[in-house]
């Protein structure tokens, strides 16, 4: 990554780099493997629709984790991320075109913490995920 | 797990195996180099129970996430023993479009074997009734 942030070149209002992520039924195997979360709605289409959902849906803290991989994606290696918050406010399915998004709403100086609002745009426009991330990022005077 | 409210359930440990880090990252998709000397910032959805007992629950109620609040200490690195422990934060019953939800929200503390805060969770769970 060669455009990593730095404290000084950070405005109140940047763009995050977007992320752009959709998830087949076989990913969503995988993250119940991976996370241990065997819920049926995730993987069973009978079961889910059972459930009065349209079908399978993506775990929540799928989501969680594109918008996790938004923020060390976007700081890169000399940066930390030190909280991410993360709502579900629309259920997404297999095969939906998740565009991860995000916006840098405060700075601190002192501190070198830089807030964000965070987001998952559907294809249809609609913010199916919302949250906030802070972020410690490095300063150019401090050479690490 | 401690049904009471507030009350922090006996801790428990994870060994935080290289092979989890890379079977979550892929899971996940993300290609980061760190990995998997260093896990994900969501890898610990995957240490210990991913939603714990809930007092008074029916056979087969339907739980949805409904979000998570992470703040972060020490990075978590492959070979780490994660210490956690959970609390029930608060129950709120609600009465919503499918009839009475219940709204619970839950804390669980992270640390590694140098006693150093890694993480901290806090969870919603929305239980609704069964279909």
């Amino acid at each position: 990554m060669n455009n990593i942030p730095f404290l000084e070149d950070i405005s109140v209002g940047d763009e995050i780099p977007p992320l752009t992520k959709s998830a087949t039924t076989r990913q969503l195997v995988m993250y119940a493997g991976a996370s241990g979360d065997f819920y049926e709605i995730h993987y069973d289409q009978e079961f889910a629709t059972k459930q009065d959902l349209p079908g399978v849906i993506i775990h929540g803290a799928l989501k969680s984790a594109f918008l996790g991989q938004l923020m060390t994606d976007w700081v890169g290696a000399e940066g930390n991320l030190k909280s991410l918050s993360v709502r579900y406010r629309d259920m997404d399915g297999p095969g939906d075109l998740l565009s991860c998004k995000g916006v840098v709403t405060s700075i601190n100086k002192e501190t070198a913490t830089v807030s964000c609002d965070i987001w998952i745009e559907r294809d249809d426009g609609r913010k199916t995920t919302t949250g906030e991330a802070t972020v410690i990022l490095p300063s150019k005077g401090s050479n690490s | 797990m401690n049904a009471a409210i507030g009350i922090y359930s006996e801790p428990e440990q994870a060994l935080v195996e290289r092979g989890a880090i890379e079977r979550f990252a892929a899971a996940i998709g993300d290609e980061n180099f760190s990995f998997p000397d260093i896990a994900p910032p969501t890898f610990l959805r995957s240490v210990g129970r991913a939603i714990p007992d809930i007092p008074n629950q029916e056979s087969v109620p339907r739980v949805i996430d409904g979000g998570s609040d992470w703040s972060y200490g020490t990075v978590i690195r492959s070979g780490d023993v994660i210490t956690y422990k959970s609390k029930i934060e608060s129950m709120t019953e609600r009465e919503g479009r499918m009839g009475p939800m219940l709204i619970i929200i839950y804390i669980t503390d992270y640390i590694n074997q140098n006693n150093e805060f890694v993480a901290s969770q806090r969870n919603t769970l929305i239980r609704m009734p069964a279909v």
